[in-house]
């Protein structure tokens, strides 16, 4: 037996359990350990286990885990859900953040923007990644599922080459229209594009009276209470600030959850799996699946829109060479999917939760104390004058070479776990499990045919 | 001929029909005494019989010059055929005969080369497949292709036509989903129903994946039903099925066809069961219909024998 199915056993012991308290239950447990590990890590670590550190760890932790699990849980809606190979989550996130930035940004900035308020901005990325999906759908999805993958991910680059070009660096809308004013925009190109406006400015403001520039303005009254009494424990303002916008993404991942379980549980959500797992036996009864596809297609782009927004614009400037927007980020999220299990929503949870901490920031974490722990000196230059010394059975200058590209190394990592779970647990944490894609109960607790009066009872799931 | 057991219905009705059919090319001239309105729900054994010897209403489908070629293999030539409003026609050939190609081609799964297809009296060629089954023209495949990874609940409670719950926005708004529950749970009802009557409800919560073959070819037949076709195409339903639960498909055909006036369009090699349960056998050869008509003319008629039969009959 191996490790995953040992784990994946103790998973199932909760039969008789409610599933929802399960799911709670495991995402509980997985921060729980993933949060044990990281203090035991600040405490190895240079800071010594202090706790402003331990603090601004685990918030950290959170951070990178809410972000990943709101980017799978909208892959999940088109792979896990319908199938929809789309490889190109990156370009869609870069299509909402640079649509949110030209709506929002001031028009007397540079490069210059709408000047709208941040909700329009929100909504405006959603619809933007919306359109842009729909405008992919069309063609691709009348043909083989591989051609979808092929065209978004070549849409993805081109989207990022065009925020990149100098051409799009400042722009004038409808110039030749005599009759509509007009609208100056830009990408900013590679100087990139200051965005004032952010998700992050109404958390700020829950604690500053100058929310966009903290230090010019005063404390609110909660913000000297609570960053008062954080401090007073050795938590530095800035990592306060960053917990409470990590709580609205905790927020808006559970609400891209409930969205997919609606979703999911309905004869909508059963035709996508139908289109998954056989679109001509869908269309030969009688669902016409492009409908559906498009449909699914442009829900779960104006999510990674969304995502792409509290994600990047969040930190007020955006450029084209961010990593946020590059194939790699698209790579991590299909990693963090496959390792919850496509098709699950708590899979994808605990994907993302496991992927942001033990593979993303994991080895950043245990590089940094194994430099610190064995001062390991300078590391070598390069890969030869790292191997060299091992022939002399001196393995310090290769673990100084390993630590020091530890970044780069984590692609093996990255690697050898997909060889590992393609091995041996190809679903995923989570794949196997049966949800069942109906907005009421099919069987009874027992498996057994529902009898109205007792299905009733409990079918309605209170959403009525 | 032909009597076996377990099939009442249609056994002795085959004879009378077949005299029927053989001398009376078109029926203008019969009595046409009931609607077949009337007749459909109704229909016992002299009440289907009269209605597929009753030709005045137009034929449920019909198809004409249908051709269909890939590359440079024409592999239906032509064919054309019309299948009776409650009857159970048998569509037979050789390998390679072009059976499958014209079942795709009139389900909208291949584009046609040529030809048309009527079906009620409507022009269904080259329609989208998900229009042609909401029009109640449903099929089922050579190989059984159920949705795997999704129960056979799941399986079934996809079928129904006109779910209100398809709608996005129905599924999602709060608010909105009562009358999407409500037709689940009727649906629920119906599935159950179903499984029970096909005697496959104990694998309810299984995933379809992990049924035999013989539990597919039934868990098909019951997802394509649960559509609530006027027409289904079945195309080797008893391939691969053991002759117990072959006689229980059977019945359940037979039933449904004097139930429900369901109609039923059938590729099937085992000769003896064509002969003994369809009232009309149309003979596909090369792509072409080479014979057509009542199964005792079927099996005498000597083209026939030569290119598909053989000595055996």
């Amino acid at each position: 037996m191996t490790v995953a199915d040992a784990i994946a056993e103790q998973f199932d012991r909760f039969e008789d359990t409610p599933q929802w308290l399960v799911d709670v239950g495991l995402i509980a447990a997985t921060m729980g350990g993933i949060y044990l590990l990281f203090t035991i890590f600040t405490i190895l670590g240079p800071s010594r286990g202090a706790f402003g550190a331990i603090v601004n760890n685990l918030q950290s932790i959170t951070f990178w885990t809410a972000l990943y699990a709101m980017m799978v849980l909208a892959l999940n809606l088109h792979w896990g859900y319908t199938g929809l190979f789309n490889i190109g989550v990156a370009g869609f996130m870069a299509v909402g953040v640079y649509a949110f930035a030209a709506l929002t940004v001031p028009p007397t900035a540079n490069p210059p923007g709408l000047g709208l308020p941040l909700w329009v901005g929100l909504l405006g990325g959603m619809v933007a990644a919306a359109l842009v999906g729909a405008v992919t759908a069309l063609p691709a999805l009348r043909l083989r599922a591989d051609y979808l993958a092929i065209v978004t991910v070549a849409l993805s680059e081109i989207i990022r080459l065009a925020f990149l070009s100098t051409v799009l660096e400042r722009f004038t809308l409808f110039a030749n229209v005599d009759f509509v004013p007009d609208v100056p925009l830009g990408t900013g190109a590679g100087r990139g594009i200051n965005i004032p406006v952010n998700p992050s400015i109404p958390v700020k403001a829950l604690f500053y009276t100058n929310p966009s520039n903290p230090a010019s303005g005063g404390r609110t009254g909660f913000g000297s209470l609570a960053l008062g009494v954080f401090e007073a424990v050795g938590v530095r303002e800035t990592v306060v600030v960053s917990l409470a916008y990590t709580i609205v993404l905790i927020a808006v991942v559970a609400a891209f959850y409930w969205l997919l379980v609606r979703v999911g549980n309905s004869p909508f959500g059963r035709v996508l799996k139908a289109i998954r797992e056989d679109e001509l036996v869908a269309n030969s009864l009688g669902k016409d699946t492009r409908l559906f596809k498009i449909k699914v297609f442009m829900l779960g782009c104006a999510l990674m829109g969304l995502g792409g927004i509290l994600w990047e614009a969040q930190r007020g400037f955006t450029d084209p060479t961010s990593t946020t927007f590059r194939p790699i980020q698209t790579f991590y999220i299909f990693v963090a999917l496959i390792i919850g299990g496509a098709g699950s929503n708590t899979g994808s949870v605990l994907g993302g939760a496991l992927f942001a901490s033990l593979l993303f920031q994991g080895p950043l974490f245990v590089s940094r104390i194994v430099s610190f722990l064995l001062d390991l000196g300078s590391a070598p230059s390069s890969f030869a004058d790292a191997v060299g010394p091992l022939l002399a059975l001196e393995v310090g200058p290769f673990l100084a070479y390993t630590m020091n590209n530890i970044e780069d190394l984590r692609f093996v990592l990255l690697g050898i776990v997909l060889v590992y779970l393609m091995q041996n647990r190809p679903e995923g944490l989570l794949g196997h499990r049966k949800e069942v894609a109906a907005s009421v109960p099919l069987v009874d607790r027992k498996g057994n045919r529902p009898r109205e009066a007792a299905a009733d009872g409990g079918g309605g799931d209170g959403d009525e | 001929m032909s009597d076996s057991e377990g099939v009442e219905q249609s056994v002795e009705s085959a004879p009378d029909d077949e005299s029927e059919a053989a001398d009376g090319v078109a029926d203008e001239s019969e009595p046409v005494d009931d609607v077949p309105d009337e007749a459909d729900t109704t229909a016992d054994l002299e009440d289907g019989n009269a209605e597929t010897g009753d030709r005045s209403g137009p034929p449920e489908l019909v198809v004409d010059g249908l051709v269909k070629r890939f590359g440079g293999v024409t592999a239906v030539d032509g064919a054309s055929f019309e299948v009776e409003e409650g009857s159970l026609t048998g569509l037979i050939g050789p390998n390679g005969a072009g059976k499958s190609t014209t079942f795709n081609c009139i389900t909208g799964v291949h584009d046609t080369d040529g030809g048309t297809v009527t079906f009620r009296g409507e022009d269904i060629t080259g329609l989208r497949t998900s229009t042609i089954a909401n029009r109640g023209l449903v099929r089922t495949f050579q190989i059984a292709r159920e949705l795997e990874e999704m129960t056979v609940l799941e399986n079934l409670m996809l079928a129904p036509r006109g779910q209100v719950g398809e709608s996005l926005t129905r599924s999602v708004v709060p608010g909105l989903r009562g009358r999407v529950n409500a037709q689940e749970r009727q649906l629920r009802e119906e599935v159950w129903d179903t499984l029970e009557l096909f005697e496959i409800d104990h694998l309810a919560g299984e995933y379809a994946g992990n049924l035999s073959g013989g539990q597919r070819k039934l868990l098909e037949l019951a997802r394509a039903l649960m559509v609530d076709p006027d027409l289904m195409l079945l195309d080797e339903p008893f391939a691969g099925v053991n002759p117990t639960l072959e006689e229980k498909l059977l019945d359940r055909i037979h039933g449904l066809r004097d139930s429900q006036n369901l109609t039923f369009l059938l590729v099937e090699h085992d000769m003896d069961l064509i002969m003994e349960h369809c009232e009309h056998v149309i003979v596909m050869h090369q792509g072409e219909v080479l014979a057509e008509g009542p199964p005792t003319a079927i099996r005498n008629d000597d083209r026939v024998i030569d290119a598909y039969l053989g000595d055996e009959l």
